[in-house]
């Protein structure tokens, strides 16, 4: 989803004649588990033009009905500043963290590599695969499956080693993140 | 008190328990049993519309003029499509309504049903927040959730789409209680110490301004009463956006008329060259700030706001205090007092001087004309003809509405209803059938064009059923005139499909709908004619033929700075003043 949109040279714009810094977050929401609030999410971005680098969201806890939804973003951070402020203003969202602005947090993804190859190709998929501790998870005589877990940099890295070896497809779960010590959200 | 009922009986329940008095609103299929619970009951008048935007817009007015939620219902489908302007322009401009829509059965939806369509999915952009009602236990928390999110903080529209049969269903009502709602709390108070540093700016300004908006009048009427103590305090002068006229009164010392793309020469130029700008209750929208990277170079900006995210959106602050106007204005004025604080008179003094030489160029200035009634006049004339009265204006959208702003002052909050985020050709008539249900004692004038108010004239029958004395004064000038003015200044003249042609006969029009038809086109005749309408005890249409030529200014042209605005003087060389970036902008 893009919103670079050729607006930002307008005179009306904010970032008229600034050069904003491009910055990535990531974004922690907790909301209500109810019909309609991820659209409610996924409306606000393409509506008010901001971008989603990836979105994950789960029930966390079934009592209270609550949901974690994991948002990577992009934009100045200006831009995200009011990416949180608008989400504060969803009316079933409990709490909004960014958690790039905290001390330090862990994301991770989980991705399955589809990889083809026969012979020297197929030994190769499989020593990189030990190297990135990914696990085989399906295998054929001209196939494998990797699952991986790591950050999302890993995943990319390992993708890009598949590629010229024979890769097929990759699906991935986009990123799910935490603060670290001892405070939750 | 506790008690089983049907779906469609703890509706009208509740919103008695809420304290609404009028549910605009018009029957179909899928409210039918709140119809029929409706029915039973006198406490509530249903105002039967003739068109749901009406609806909304007329809710629009009653909760603007009141203070209190607007309340409609409306039936699904096309019933909630139509409703769909309004709720916008109610969210746009931060209105407290509360939409009931009737949805089809639950069993049906998701089938293409007749007249069902996807309510929640359509309204949930141009709501506060909306609601589907899946079970009848959900209802009573639903109803009264709704008008507590609906007023609460940024007031706005919320949307309860319930099925018919949660409408028949038979469950257990709940009063409102106290509700704890689970996750909106709004802030309130605003934070003490950045209030502390914000009256320290302000005592040490040379050139301050008061920056004030819709959300002063949302705070409801003690919030006006605050402004005006502080600006009497600090001799701060005060400008206020369309929205927040009648905050400060017009009359009052301190007052610099409107600001922003017709404002007045005086409070543009202020704003342009402050050192310190308190921004209460208003957002920076587009048509206040002008250029964004000329508006205010000089300035430190405080900002007082309910909604943080109208903080840092379009202009960054120096100093953001989150709370409701009143209860910061509250905490200012008083603290003002009692830590013995004082704005730097000298300086103060100067600034006022430099105020005063922009007011002598006396931008709201027009030609006089005995031949023909200008536009400015025949709002000049109705301001004074009505001045002393308890006077509601609602406008429709276009020139008309400027110079409504322009040259009718408010003295009061709660006076002056225009659709100013959305601009909304429409919603002056509906809206005055509000206001005026809400202000029976109230004369109630719709500054209208001719070419809006035919976009919602079918609520003159409305305006007949319920006896409302409204007042439609059109300002005729054949032409949409604002889109003219914008192919003067943008294309050469070339006035693409913006005359007025084949216009009804508003005098015969009044007539047919049984209201009183007036019309006027002799500047020697306009205020008997004026006070005749005012006199009535009827609705009346006015049709006030005024210059079809005349442009509205002072004008800050678009991509323009504060201090690059067009004075009526210049009228001239109009077409030149717009730069290709600038006709890019709406
Ligand atoms: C629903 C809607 N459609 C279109 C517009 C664009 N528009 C803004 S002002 C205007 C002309 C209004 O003409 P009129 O009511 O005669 O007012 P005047 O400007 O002549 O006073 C138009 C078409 C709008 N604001 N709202
Ligand atoms: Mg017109």
């Amino acid at each position: 989803m893009n919103a670079q949109t050729p607006a930002a040279l307008s005179p009306y714009s904010s970032s008229a004649g600034k050069a904003s810094r491009t910055e990535t977050h990531t974004l922690s929401v907790l909301v209500d588990n109810e019909p309609g609030v991820l659209a409610r999410v996924v409306g606000l971005f393409s509506g008010r033009g901001y971008n989603i680098e990836s979105l994950t969201v789960a029930e966390v806890a079934h009592a209270q009905a609550l949901s974690r939804i994991t948002i990577v973003t992009t934009g100045a951070p200006e831009t995200i500043e009011q990416i949180s402020h608008q989400l504060e203003r969803i009316v079933p969202i409990h709490k909004v963290t960014d958690l790039s602005l905290l001390d330090g947090f862990l994301q991770r993804e989980l991705a399955m590599i589809k990889v083809r190859g026969k012979g020297e190709a197929r030994t190769e998929a499989l020593r990189l695969g030990e190297a990135f501790r990914a696990r085989v998870i399906d295998a054929t005589t001209e196939s494998f499956i990797f699952e991986l877990t790591g950050a999302p940099k890993k995943i990319d890295d390992f993708v890009e080693l598949m590629r010229p070896i024979g890769l097929v497809e990759v699906a991935r779960t986009g990123v799910a993140a935490i603060t670290r010590g001892p405070q939750g959200m | 008190m506790s008690k089983t009922m049907t779906g469609a009986e703890m509706v009208v329940q509740a919103l008695q328990d809420q304290g609404v008095t009028h549910l605009f609103g018009y029957p179909g299929g899928a409210v039918l049993p709140i119809y029929d619970a409706l029915f039973h009951q006198t406490k509530i008048q249903h105002v039967l519309v003739r068109h749901e935007q009406g609806a909304a817009h007329a809710a629009e007015g009653y909760a603007r003029s009141s203070g209190k939620v607007g309340c409609l219902l409306v039936t699904s489908g096309p019933g909630a499509t139509n409703a769909v302007t309004g709720l916008t322009d109610a969210l746009m401009d931060s209105i407290p309504v509360v939409c009931i829509t009737g949805q089809v059965p639950t069993h049906l939806i998701g089938s293409d049903a007749f007249q069902e369509c996807d309510t929640v999915g359509i309204t949930r952009h141009c709501t506060k927040h909306n609601y589907l009602v899946r079970k009848i236990e959900d209802l009573p928390r639903i109803l009264h959730e709704a008008f507590y999110i609906a007023r609460s903080g940024r007031p706005g529209p919320v949307v309860i789409d319930i099925p018919k049969d949660v409408q028949f269903a038979s469950g257990i009502y709940q009063p409102p209680k106290n509700i704890q709602h689970k996750t909106y709390h709004p802030q309130i108070k605003g934070d003490l110490a950045k209030i502390k540093q914000a009256l320290a700016m302000m005592a040490k300004a040379k050139k301050p301004i008061f920056y004030t908006g819709g959300g002063v009048i949302n705070a409801g009427p003690a919030a006006s009463t605050l402004l005006r103590e502080l600006a009497a305090q600090t001799g701060f002068p005060v400008t206020s956006t369309l929205m927040g006229l009648g905050a400060y009164p017009a009359t009052g010392r301190n007052w610099l008329g409107m600001l922003g793309m017709h404002g007045s020469y005086e409070a543009n130029n202020a704003m342009h060259d402050c050192d310190l700008m308190i921004a209460v209750g208003a957002r920076f929208d587009d048509r206040i700030t002008g250029r964004l990277d000329a508006f205010a170079p000089y300035s430190k900006k405080i900002h007082i706001d309910i909604d943080p995210s109208s903080i840092n959106k379009n202009v960054a602050v120096d100093l953001a205090i989150v709370g409701d106007c009143a209860h910061v204005l509250e905490d200012m004025v008083r603290l003002w007092r009692s830590e013995s604080l004082s704005a730097d008179k000298k300086s103060l003094a100067d600034w006022w001087s430099q105020i005063d030489r922009w007011r002598a160029r006396k931008s709201f200035a027009y030609r006089k004309s005995d031949k023909t009634i200008k536009p400015q006049y025949a709002v000049e004339r109705l301001y004074e003809l009505t001045k002393g009265r308890k006077t509601l204006i609602t406008t429709e959208v276009g020139q008309h509405q400027m110079w409504a702003a322009q040259h009718f002052h408010f003295e009061e909050p709660n006076r002056w209803m225009t659709s100013g985020g959305l601009g909304t050709m429409g919603y002056g008539l509906p809206a005055a059938i509000g206001a005026q249900l809400a202000n029976r004692d109230a004369l109630v004038v719709d500054i209208a064009g001719e070419a809006s108010i035919l976009m919602n004239i079918q609520e003159l029958s409305t305006a007949k059923q319920y006896r409302c004395p409204v007042k439609i004064f059109i300002l005729n000038n054949e032409y949409m005139g604002m889109v003219r003015q914008w192919q003067e200044l943008l294309h050469g003249g070339r006035y693409s499909s913006s005359y007025s042609e084949a216009l009804p006969d508003f005098v015969k029009l009044a007539e047919a709908y049984g209201l009183k038809g007036m019309r006027c086109s002799n500047p020697a005749d306009l205020d008997a004619a004026i006070q005749e309408m005012i006199d009535s005890p009827e609705g009346v249409v006015f049709d006030c033929i005024v210059d079809k030529a005349e442009n509205c200014l002072p004008m800050i042209p678009s991509g323009k700075a504060h201090n690059e605005m067009i004075l009526p003087d210049a009228d001239e060389d109009i077409g030149n003043v717009i730069d290709d970036k600038g006709k890019m902008l709406v």
